[in-house]
């Protein structure tokens, strides 16, 4: 693939690239991450910059075992949104070993052992963060209350090396994420109301002051991203758009039909991974289908899989098996649904022109 | 007028502004020209002068050859110099039978055939006229227009559609034409019409042309039955069937011709040839050339002789300011790459675009990362990067089950790609497999026939053979029984009975 082809047309120029497309999605990807850094202070972008460093690591050693062109793939910027993406989806005080084990798995197992760039079946980052969760429930789960950087009890730079290696023991109250919160105790027979006594803020969600992964918080500069990312046609609307109706459909009709077990759309559309996932996860073009339609298809399943598995499932994660679920049942959904040919029926045959199409 | 829908289509950077605003110029006649005997599809014409010959202007120099096939003129009057190979405008700059002119300069016309009487001309000899002018689809298609004005004893036309669609990004030809020569342009699809016998015509022209627009509309004002309409400036706007979809919201059907639906498809310029032949008698010996690119100092319009080598066209340009990137004849889209500078025009040239590297795509191929925008973007419905896949693992009958045959190669797909996979190559490349796959099935078929009738007709000899011996054997048993019974004597009743039977065989 590196050698350069005879030119063939068409010869217009076009200003798109890998390159570009990626470091359009990072840059989207900026401003929420910044506000995460601000929230959880220094050992969050200790934690970040550990991720996205091994993850290149990993990338550049890969690349040499395959004999590939390091200076073309391993700046392709595929492996830094990877990590970037794995990083964000992290408690934000998680020690640096569980960043270079998730950045390992996602680089490897998740992308480089199926050919690389283009080839994977499943988004990495999210096989990373699975394998992650499965493996270290407990230091995957450990979330802290934002700490921002201007409060008196922010960790210093030296306090976050030492959080992030493990050898300072900061005093932080850690504690569960909403949705772990809502999943546990109605488990133990709580009613929604009680549970949700004084969390339940959508403005917070939406601004992003509560308790989440680095990244995920802030729903409203992640939906802003995203929809830079479609007007400048880096994504398509299909995924995010179907994804997000389908899961607040789900959570209003069991709403309406039970307010004290299933909370509404709103808790399940601004908490948790939901905006970061369905803006730049879901939407990996590598993992998801080809075809408007399928896309479509794509973003319903997604959403009917994020709610099932949320509501009765073990995790109270459901996002990033969802992810995998529908990344396995992508090769499916893109042979199957397939638009119509120009001057053909749906079954190939050519229009008869006494019928209509 | 309602505009229908087009599935896919790119918004591409027309970049007409360099060559849009300009006058278009006579390019004065070269020391030299080139005339390709086969300008158009089909078959070859066939030279009726011979090397020394002195030819005037617009005098035939070769005649069309079959049904599908266009005549060529002599562009100037000169002496023929040659008649040989030399190479075509073709990226593989194959050589090709041409006739080399070198003009005396005095620019002298041969006598024309009188104007048709258009009061009373049928759509036979309209169509005859356009055929004797060696008129072709001028949008690049270059497919003998006489057959198409003749569509209409075969089909139920409704309409006639005007292609000023000029979708292309950098041309302008078809635009400045339509500025610049409206009148002539309209009689000549009046004339179009009065062919086809149909009372229905639309001209469509892209929305980023407005003044053409204008011009053509206010020369329709007070012309029954022709409309004007704008269409949206996307590529391939001014693919045949996708235009019709535009404008009517009529789909043609698959291996189908836009005639199935009523319709008939001629590009503007077409119709301007037309004119000339019809009103003036003059053959098709010029045409509307775009000269463009950054590379070029003087871009513009220039009305050039059929065979005028590409070199003298940039040399009226301004030449070139320092080396192209690439040199192609045709838009950026679907244009072909000129393998030498020496190459003439001929009837389907639209343009000549020297590029600047920085004006070109990224040649860098990356690994295909699924996004879907070459899906987005196909105009036909087809999945080019599940076809790139299937090709690029020689599997072109895989490609073919998917639909490549549908592939109308307008590079949509590629131009969107992120990782500049040079789908239209593969695509193009399957096309051909599968081309060759045909002629050897058919080969093989007629082969099969051939061994079957073959078979057969041994088979039948061999019977003959064995009757033939049966009956001798048969014959000769007869005669030696009649023998016998004539010797033995008649009182045996059966051997009369057997003789008979002997007879009957004879």
């Amino acid at each position: 693939m590196t050698q350069i082809p005879p030119m063939s047309g068409p010869y217009l120029r076009k200003n798109k690239s890998v390159r570009r497309s990626m470091l359009l999605v990072m840059a989207a990807l900026t401003p929420a991450t910044a506000y995460g850094f601000y929230l959880f202070g220094w050992p969050s972008i200790i934690l970040f910059c550990i991720t996205l460093g091994s993850a290149m690591i990993f990338e550049v050693i890969c690349l040499l075992l395959a004999k590939r062109s390091v200076s073309i793939f391993a700046l392709d910027g595929s492996a830094l949104l990877t990590a970037w993406l794995l990083a964000i989806s992290m408690p934000p005080w998680a020690p640096w070993w569980i960043a270079v084990v998730g950045s390992g798995i996602a680089i490897i197992i998740g992308k480089q052992v199926f050919g690389g760039l283009g080839q994977n079946v499943f988004n990495p980052a999210m096989v990373a963060r699975v394998a992650l969760l499965i493996s270290f429930p407990l230091e995957m789960t450990t979330y802290m209350p934002p700490i921002d950087f201007m409060s008196a009890g922010a960790p210093s730079f030296m306090d976050g090396m030492g959080i992030i290696f493990g050898t300072a023991n900061f005093d932080a109250v850690s504690s569960a994420s909403l949705l772990d919160s809502i999943k546990t105790n109605i488990g133990q027979g709580k009613a929604l109301g009680d549970i949700m006594e004084g969390q339940y803020s959508p403005v917070n969600w939406a601004l992003g002051n509560s308790i989440s992964s680095i990244g995920e918080g802030a729903a409203l500069l992640l939906i802003a991203g995203g929809v830079a990312l479609i007007f400048g046609r880096i994504i398509t609307w299909y995924i995010p758009v179907s994804t997000l109706v389908t899961i607040a459909v789900f959570a209003t009709i069991f709403n309406l039909y039970d307010g004290s077990k299933y909370p509404d759309a709103m808790v399940h559309l601004l908490s948790g991974a939901t905006m970061l996932a369905v803006f730049f996860i879901a939407t990996d073009p590598v993992t998801s289908p080809m075809s408007p339609k399928g896309q479509i298809v794509f973003g319903i399943g997604l959403g009917a899989l994020v709610y099932i598995i949320r509501t009765w499932a073990a995790y109270p994660e459901g996002m990033s098996f969802a992810i995998l679920l529908m990344n396995a049942l992508t090769p499916l959904i893109d042979r199957y649904v397939r638009p119509r040919i120009f001057g053909r029926t749906r079954k190939g045959d050519p229009l008869n022109l006494s019928e209509k199409p | 007028m309602e505009i229908f829908n087009i599935q896919g289509g790119a918004r591409l950077d027309g970049r007409k502004s360099l060559t849009a605003h300009l006058k278009i110029l006579t390019m004065p006649t070269p020391d030299i020209l080139h005339v390709p005997l086969q300008q158009h599809i089909g078959a070859p014409a066939e030279p009726i002068v011979s090397h020394g010959d002195y030819v005037l202007k617009g005098q035939l120099i070769a005649d069309s050859k079959g049904v599908v096939s266009a005549p060529v003129h002599a562009p100037t009057s000169g002496t023929v110099k040659r008649i040989g190979d030399f190479p075509a405008p073709h990226p593989s700059g194959l050589p090709v039978l041409t006739l080399t002119l070198e003009p005396d300069g005095l620019d002298k016309w041969v006598k024309l055939p009188e104007p048709l009487d258009m009061t009373k001309a049928t759509s036979q000899e309209i169509a005859d006229r356009v055929a004797q002018a060696g008129i072709v689809g001028m949008g690049g298609a270059t497919f003998p227009s006489a057959v198409k004005l003749n569509l209409g004893q075969r089909y139920n036309l409704e309409m006639l559609v005007i292609n000023g669609a000029e979708c292309e990004p950098y041309l302008t030809c078809d635009d400045r034409l339509m500025q610049e020569r409206t009148e002539k342009t309209i009689i000549g699809i009046k004339a179009m019409m009065q062919a086809l016998g149909v009372s229905k015509s639309l001209v469509a022209i892209e929305a980023n042309k407005p003044e053409a627009f204008k011009a053509m509309e206010e020369g329709c004002a007070n012309v029954a039955g022709i409309d004007i309409v704008h269409v949206p400036a996307r590529y391939p706007m001014g693919s045949e069937k996708h235009l019709v979809q535009a404008l009517t919201g009529k789909e043609t059907p698959a291996k189908g011709m836009t005639a199935d639906l009523g319709i008939v498809v001629h590009n503007v310029a077409t119709a301007y040839a037309v004119y000339e032949a019809v009103y003036l008698g003059r053959p098709l010996i010029s045409r509307i050339v775009t000269v463009s690119g950054e590379v070029i100092r003087k871009p513009g319009n220039y009305d050039t002789l059929i065979g005028t080598p590409v070199s003298s066209l940039i040399e009226m340009s301004g030449g070139m300011s320092e080396e192209p990137k690439q040199l192609l004849m045709g838009g950026p889209m679907m244009g072909q790459p000129i393998p030498e500078l020496d190459v003439p025009i001929i009837k389907g040239s639209s343009g000549i675009l020297a590029l600047k590297d920085t004006e070109m795509k990224d040649q860098n191929v990356m690994p295909c990362i699924g996004c879907g925008s070459c899906v987005t973007v196909c105009p036909v419905g087809l999945l080019p990067l599940d076809l790139a896949a299937r090709i690029g693992h020689e599997d072109v009958d895989g490609a073919d089950s998917i639909g490549v045959r549908d592939c109308v190669s307008c590079g949509s797909c590629n131009y969107v790609c992120p990782s500049h996979i040079p789908l239209v190559q593969y695509f193009n490349y399957a096309k051909g497999r599968l081309k060759e796959q045909d002629i050897e099935r058919k080969n093989q078929d007629r082969m099969k026939i051939l061994a079957e009738k073959r078979a057969l007709r041994d088979e039948n000899d061999q019977l003959d053979l064995e009757r033939k011996r049966a009956d001798k054997t048969a014959f000769k048993q007869a005669m030696v029984k009649m023998d016998a019974t004539a010797t033995v004597g008649q009182h045996n009743e059966n051997a009369g009975h057997k003789t008979n039977n002997g007879m009957d065989i004879q």
